[in-house]
């Protein structure tokens, strides 16, 4: 299970030998509980962290559940520590002796002890602990919880979780400003705001004092914001984020209207939120995902895992900018030449950043690589990156992933499957793709989750497999350039059918039911109405949403149609994790399960839910939510 | 020197047996608020207060006080309906829940998220009463009680199918560190208790009538408004006087044999097992175990009055210059030794007098 080291290759040996030399030169043991596993895995590095003296980086590894702690200064690895499922964030306490480390599909957060590099305590979360910060006095950890949209507040001397603050969609990623006084959330998704409204988002501030949201910074015009990083002095904050057009035909690639890449700046510096772009005329820089700020406000650094590079922005032009054009230029191309002033190509998928803690070098982990680049931050050049030791034959499944999140085939680099689907699940938003001609057939992105035996694809049903989901079409209507060939194709789907379901949290641990999602399985299943009088089939839920994904994947008409749409008949989606994925129904106009029948279905033809009470309706739901 | 000191407060105690000297009940300064000076309109259904924050249900808005200013919250921002019917605060993360004619809205940090009949598992959009325990905030509709899990987002219903509640226009809810209450209009008194997770049923022992054949030997009325459970005691308003109940016994008020000046009772707000505060038709009321006072425009002329009505019936008008905005109170909230009020015609701030 555990990423370990192969014994079957020269190499692997040689690996091996080094690390031994480094771990004993550095006087760090490597517990013998995960140096023995088999199989070598990949890794996927993510959040990295320095060690307070500086001897150490930690490295969050998603794909290998481990954390592997670096010898600073050679760069070797010289242990890997055993975490929970998909890891992804870290923060470390003051002195440095505990490091806590979110297990994303375990809603829990290792603490581990720097000394002995074990793992000492495990802190429960809410759903998808992703992001986490501790505050400067070391009591009180914040973790962002992806899919409960909400902030755990965790009290480290009772190593309980006190409450809950209520957050913005996808809740990700947290930043503690300079001062230590305030916790900043980002959101992957946007809002919920109805179908075919200007995408929201919003940075959620926490005040560390009384552990309470003081402030929602509004963000107009995005959808994914990523993460941010402050000045030393506080007075600017940086959030790295995308701006949707999906209310326009995706058919202006060619002119750059599919998404803005770009920057949220904030604080006193710049007074209210100011969004920049980061892309050029002819060249776009795809996926902003984390910002880095030189100690001395000289530079910030952005990851763009779309495009395998980092950008290098001049603070004090960045400011001047600002300063000089207070309008929105958000979507002005040409602004970037104002104060970008580096590309620095790196590794497949580049995300997440550290800086020394002289400033002197910036450590960029290529989370499809399974390395991290070293620039040199006076020269802005790649000085050595360094190899993590992952597993190097990258198969079909690492192949097609790198294909997704890669820009390149794209017009100009503009965006890649990952784009929309974000960390391969869906952004929430509704678009209105070409092919169908503008202004028809809007549809809501779907979960692209275990898909298998869910053909076929498109809300219309047009697609009959994946290949042709994957393939010409997206070269045609949506990349406008380069397609994939063949193999990059089989690849690409390999890894799309192979994407799993998250754990679903509303089951309970057996995988029994509640009493409340009994009595809604009931209803789901029933075949008359209350009166005794047979449902007809097509009327029954059971019956469309059949099979283990809940889809008989035949087109049905459910009377949800809309005037814009050209066909009325529409593709019976799959149910499995569904309660993460609204909006629902083709076009998103349900915001919520309860409005799929509550507002459209008044004619029960899409299901018979109107003899229903609401205590019943409420059961359903609870039902539906565990699929 | 010592004997005294001691001999003073003893004195004094007789002096005040012989001449009948008034308990000294709270005596305030009321300034008040209508659509002339802030507020968004004069009907006022709710009062909160949050540290230095004040916040007012009225019948077109949810009204906020701060540092001397109004800031008005209406649907373009996100709130449910325009008539605010209740509030409630989560201590814990500082948000407002609010009860609207058109759903239930949360408030936090200026951002108002709304839950309806229609888009979420709420069991009816005209809610009564909120109160927030827990992980759980827990309505009062008038198609019974809704209870929501903030943590998983699942909603339970509570209502004539799986508790004794056999008339569903709940109406106001208290909550402690071991029961929920619930002021059933037409029902009585629902308990929850949070051990158990059952509930059981208080009544009126002479049924619906409205009159009062069993006193003292349970709830006052069927037609309740509104519960207080503090220290272990209950108490109860109802549109026919008031009761508490210690768990073993319960006491009945009513105008005609306590200092209550009307049985038309919207809100009780307990402070303790012995001491409440009415909100009633006919003016704002304070029970301090033994005494009370009524404060409120006078019935007659609508001119400032406040009265003390002793244990043994003594009455004594005590000459205040303010008084409430309206003798129809609907509810209180407190600051400190402040006190607000929520009138029919306006949202009134007692400040203490020293």
């Amino acid at each position: 299970m555990r990423i370990g080291f192969s014994f079957c290759s020269k190499s692997a040996l040689l690996v091996f030998a080094v690390v031994l030399l480094v771990v004993i030169g550095t006087g760090l043991r490597v517990p013998s509980a995960n140096a023995d596993a088999a199989e070598l895995k990949y890794l996927s590095p993510g959040e990295m962290l320095f060690s307070p003296d500086g001897t150490r980086i930690y490295v969050v590894c998603e794909r290998a559940d481990q954390v592997l702690v670096l010898n600073a200064k050679t760069g070797a690895v010289a242990v890997r520590i055993a975490v929970g499922q998909s890891p992804r964030g870290a923060a470390l306490s003051a002195d440095g002796s505990r490091l806590y480390v979110t297990n994303s599909w375990d809603d829990t957060v290792s603490v581990i002890d720097t000394k002995s590099l074990k793992t000492v305590q495990t802190l429960v979360t809410g759903f998808e602990p992703t992001g986490v910060v501790i505050t400067h006095d070391s009591k009180t950890l914040y973790v962002a919880n992806r899919l409960s949209d909400d902030v755990s507040v965790i009290d480290l001397a009772s190593a309980h979780e006190v409450k809950r603050l209520m957050a913005g969609r996808g809740a990700s990623y947290l930043t503690l400003s300079s001062d230590g006084k305030r916790v900043y959330c980002s959101h992957v998704y946007s809002k919920i705001t109805g179908s075919r409204t200007v995408p929201q988002s919003e940075i959620t501030v926490i005040d560390t004092a009384s552990q309470t949201v003081s402030e929602r910074i509004p963000l107009r015009n995005v959808a994914g914001v990523f993460r941010m990083a402050f000045t030393a002095d506080g007075a600017l904050g940086v959030a790295a984020q995308l701006r949707p057009k999906n209310l326009i035909p995706l058919a202006h690639v060619e002119h750059g209207s599919v998404f803005g890449d770009s920057l949220a700046l904030f604080g006193p510096a710049v007074g209210g939120v100011v969004q920049l772009p980061i892309d050029e005329l002819d060249r776009y820089f795809a996926m902003p995902y984390a910002i880095a700020i030189t100690p001395d406000q000289s530079k910030l650094y952005v990851s763009t895992g779309g495009s395998g590079s980092i950008t290098a922005i001049n603070i004090p032009k960045l400011l001047s900018f600002v300063r000089t054009v207070p309008k929105d230029v958000g979507n002005d191309l040409s602004a970037s030449a104002n104060y970008v002033t580096a590309r620095i190509a790196v590794g497949t998928n580049p995300r997440n950043l550290l800086l020394s803690p002289d400033g002197t070098h910036l450590y960029v982990a290529n989370r499809l690589d399974d390395t991290v680049s070293v620039v040199n931050t006076r020269t802005d050049k790649v000085v050595s990156t360094i190899d993590l030791g992952g597993r190097k034959d990258y198969n079909s499944l690492r192949r097609g992933e790198r294909t997704f999140y890669n820009a390149k085939y794209s017009f100009q680099g503009q965006f890649s499957c990952a784009n929309c689907h974000i960390d391969a699940t869906f952004d929430g938003l509704q678009w209105d793709l070409e092919p169908d001609g503008f202004g028809k057939d809007i549809v809501d992105n779907r979960s692209i989750e275990d898909l298998t035996g869910t053909e076929p694809f498109k809300w219309n049903g047009g697609n009959p497999n994946m290949p042709t989901e994957c393939g010409p079409r997206t070269e045609k209507f949506f990349y406008r350039s380069q397609s994939y060939n063949s193999a990059e194709l089989a690849d690409l789907v390999s890894f799309v059918f192979a994407l799993p379901n998250r754990p679903n949290r509303y089951r309970l641990p057996a995988g029994e039911l509640t009493p409340a999602q009994e009595r809604g399985k009931t209803i789901f299943q029933r075949t008359a109405y209350k009166n005794g009088q047979p449902i007809l089939q097509q009327n029954q839920c059971a019956y469309c949403h059949s099979g283990p994904k809940y889809t008989n994947q035949q087109l049905a008409d459910v009377g949800t149609g809309k005037p814009t749409d050209r066909s009325s008949k529409i593709d019976t989606p799959h149910l499995t994790n569904v309660a993460y994925s609204a909006p629902y129904l083709h076009d998103g106009s349900a915001r919520t399960m309860e409005e799929i029948w509550t507002i459209f279905n008044p004619k029960d033809t899409h299901g018979v839910t109107n003899d229903l009470t609401k205590d019943e309706l409420n059961d359903l739901i609870e039902y539906l939510r565990t699929l | 020197m010592r004997s005294r000191f001691f001999m003073m407060p003893t004195l004094l105690l007789v002096a005040v047996s012989l001449f009948g000297a008034t308990p000294d009940m709270p005596r305030f300064d009321w300034q008040n608020f209508t659509v002339e000076n802030g507020l968004p309109n004069d009907h006022v259904f709710a009062v909160l207060v949050d540290g230095d924050k004040v916040w007012a249900g009225t019948e077109n808005g949810l009204a906020l006080y701060r540092d001397g200013r109004w800031k008005v919250f209406g649907t373009a921002d996100g709130l449910a309906h325009r008539a605010v019917l209740s509030l409630a605060l989560d201590k814990r993360t500082g948000d407002l829940w609010v009860g609207t004619m058109g759903g239930l809205s949360h408030v936090s940090a200026g951002r108002i998220d709304s839950y309806t009949q229609l888009n979420s598992g709420l069991s009816n959009d005209v809610v009564y009463g909120v109160a927030v325990q827990g992980d759980y905030v827990w309505t009062a509709t008038a198609a019974g009680a809704s209870r929501l899990n903030m943590r998983t987002g699942q909603w339970s219903l509570f209502n004539e199918r799986n508790t004794p509640m056999y008339e569903i226009w709940t109406y106001a809810i208290s909550v402690g560190p071991d029961k929920v209450y619930y002021a059933v209009w037409g029902g009585g008194v629902l308990e929850y208790d949070l051990k158990t997770e059952r509930w059981k049923d208080y009544n009126d022992p002479d049924g619906e009538t409205e009159i009062v054949l069993f006193k003292d030997q349970g709830l006052i009325h069927e037609i309740t408004t509104s519960v207080s459970y503090v220290d272990k005691t209950l108490w109860v308003a109802t549109y026919f006087g008031d009761s508490r109940y210690d768990g073993r016994s319960w006491h009945n008020f009513m105008t005609k044999d306590s200092g209550l000046p009307s049985n038309f009772t919207n809100q009780v707000r307990a402070l303790d097992a012995t001491r409440a505060w009415f909100s009633t038709d006919k003016g704002l009321a304070y029970y301090d175990g033994t005494n009370w006072a009524i404060y409120r425009p006078a019935l007659d002329t609508g001119k400032p009055e406040m009265y003390v009505r002793e244990e043994d019936g003594k009455i004594t008008d005590i000459k205040v210059d303010s008084a409430p905005a309206h003798n129809y109170v609907l509810g209180i909230d407190f600051q400190g030794d402040d006190i607000w009020a929520a009138t029919a015609k306006g949202l009134s701030h007692g400040i203490r007098k020293k």
